[in-house]
């Protein structure tokens, strides 16, 4: 990276600033939800009294915001966009899941190549446990297609609100203590090397309870298909502190597992119909113009107090989702 | 420039560090490369059919002002008032600018087992057939996904 000019620096900040009122956009949608106004264009039978490109343009916007506060809070972009478009925008959750699904997807296939070239995402952990997660993928896709949208609705207001917890309580271990390496993992030979960039030295990792391991992804694929999340808030603590793999092969291989999980998952959204172009597109392109954006923003930023905002997000987002499922807050 | 300068023996050090890095093995390699090539043509591929379904270009086979009364429905009901066949009918209405995007969408869900398949060689060839059969069954599994195979009841 070449030095910060400040010119460059100001750029950055007018980007930061700009985020931020795209995101305050989000806001002022759900307050215009929540007072009735844009309940008629929800209507079908009515049509809408606004113009047609409003929403997608809405959701363009508030996706690139979601982008930059997703890299910058280090969650997924796929964990904040089904709940929040899903409980401030017209569309139907099922169409929210199946837009879900590929912005999660998307985001993983673009950051895949660099983590498996620099060693971050180690495939041979990840095709045993891609293989489980994706297969319940589809169970859950066909299950989360064939429940009622309520009790759906219910069901992702309280996945938010345990996810809200995980990040609040979960610790983390950059270098777990692993005193062996169980049977399983020995003969599936998953261990590894990765070259840790910061210090300059190289990390020898293994893993134990790998049978444990592999089980919690049969509940984790099957969530993340039926509600069209990235499940990197399940995959990471896992792999970590489960397994005992490194903090950073543990978010590069839990990356790089989106784009096989959500994979199996998006086909049965799509081949089930359950794929509007009008959502996808605009918020594939915008949530990742938003994590390039977020990517430089973070440097001069302080992540921590970004993810407190994130927490408050699902938190309100969860809640909406609750009500909604329980007919309270439509 | 002396051999001994601070510049040259940092250089040395980068070098060596370099060439010390743990080698990433060969089908890690081979499956980032066809990750990267097939990412970049699935996006290039969504932009450029969302462009020309959203400028026009191309007529929709739901006009774009109409969208509104058919987002907020539940798919079955979207299916059943648009007169739209779920599965891979859209193949047929690849004419229509909204079912154009499908090749883009399409393209980046079929990644994964273009990936996959390039590494199943690699693995039976380096003897480790746990892993060859592995990406074998995740193939299958991705394209019973993909076939449409799978019904869904629905609500």
């Amino acid at each position: 990276m070449g030095p910060r000019t400040p010119g460059g620096r100001g750029a950055a900040q007018a980007l930061w600033r700009a985020g931020w009122v795209a995101f305050g956009v989000l806001v002022t949608a759900a307050v215009a939800r929540a007072s009735g106004h844009a309940a008629a264009v929800a209507a079908p039978a009515s049509g809408s009294s606004l113009a047609w490109w409003i929403w997608p343009a809405l959701l363009f916007v508030v996706t690139f915001a979601m982008g930059i506060v997703a890299v910058l809070g280090g969650v997924g972009g796929g964990v904040l966009f089904v709940p929040i478009i899903g409980g401030f925008f017209p569309f139907h959750l099922d169409f929210v899941r199946g837009a879900g699904l590929l912005v999660a997807l998307a985001g993983a296939l673009a950051a895949g190549p660099g983590l498996l070239k620099k060693g971050m995402a180690d495939l041979r952990l990840a095709i045993p446990v891609a293989l489980i997660a994706s297969a319940c993928a589809i169970v859950g896709a066909m299950i989360g297609l064939a429940l009622p949208t309520r009790v759906v609705q219910i069901a992702l207001g309280a996945t938010i609100l345990g996810i809200v917890a995980i990040m609040a309580v979960a610790k983390k271990s950059e270098y777990p203590e692993v005193r062996q390496a169980d049977s399983l993992s020995t003969a599936l030979r998953i261990s590894g090397i990765y070259h840790e960039a910061s210090t300059g030295q190289d990390v020898d990792w293994k893993i134990h309870r790998t049978p444990q391991g592999l089980l919690s992804f049969i509940v984790i694929g099957v969530m993340a298909g039926m509600f069209g999340l990235g499940a990197g808030w399940a995959n990471v603590p896992v792999l970590n502190l489960l397994m005992g793999a490194p903090l950073k092969v543990s978010v590069g291989t839990s990356k790089f597992l989106l784009s096989i999980t959500d994979t199996s998952a998006a086909w049965i959204y799509v081949n089930d119909g359950a794929v509007l172009p009008m959502l996808v597109a605009p918020s594939i392109i915008g949530i990742m113009l938003g994590s390039i954006v977020g990517v430089r923003i973070l440097a001069f930023t302080k992540p921590a107090a970004i993810r407190y905002i994130v927490i408050g997000l699902l938190l309100f987002a969860s809640t909406r989702a609750l009500l909604k499922g329980l007919a309270i807050w439509n | 420039m002396s051999e001994n300068t601070a510049p040259v023996r940092l250089m040395r050090v980068v070098v060596e560090a370099e060439r010390e890095k743990p080698a990433i093995a060969e089908e890690q390699l081979a499956y980032a490369g066809v990750l990267d090539l097939g990412m970049k043509l699935g996006l290039l591929l969504l932009v450029v059919t969302f462009a020309l379904y959203v400028t026009g270009l191309v007529s929709p086979h739901i006009p774009v002002q109409e969208l509104p009364r058919y987002w907020s429905l539940p798919v079955k009901q979207y299916l059943a008032a648009t007169g739209i066949h779920a599965g891979w009918s859209w193949l047929g209405m690849l004419g229509k600018g909204d079912f154009l995007n499908f090749l883009g969408i399409a393209f980046l869900a079929a990644v994964a087992i273009v990936c996959y398949l390039a590494i199943t060689p690699i693995l039976f060839r380096k003897n480790d057939r746990i892993y060859g059969v592995l990406a074998v069954v995740e193939v299958l599994v991705l394209v019973l996904a993909a076939s449409g195979v799978l019904k869904v009841g629905g609500h």
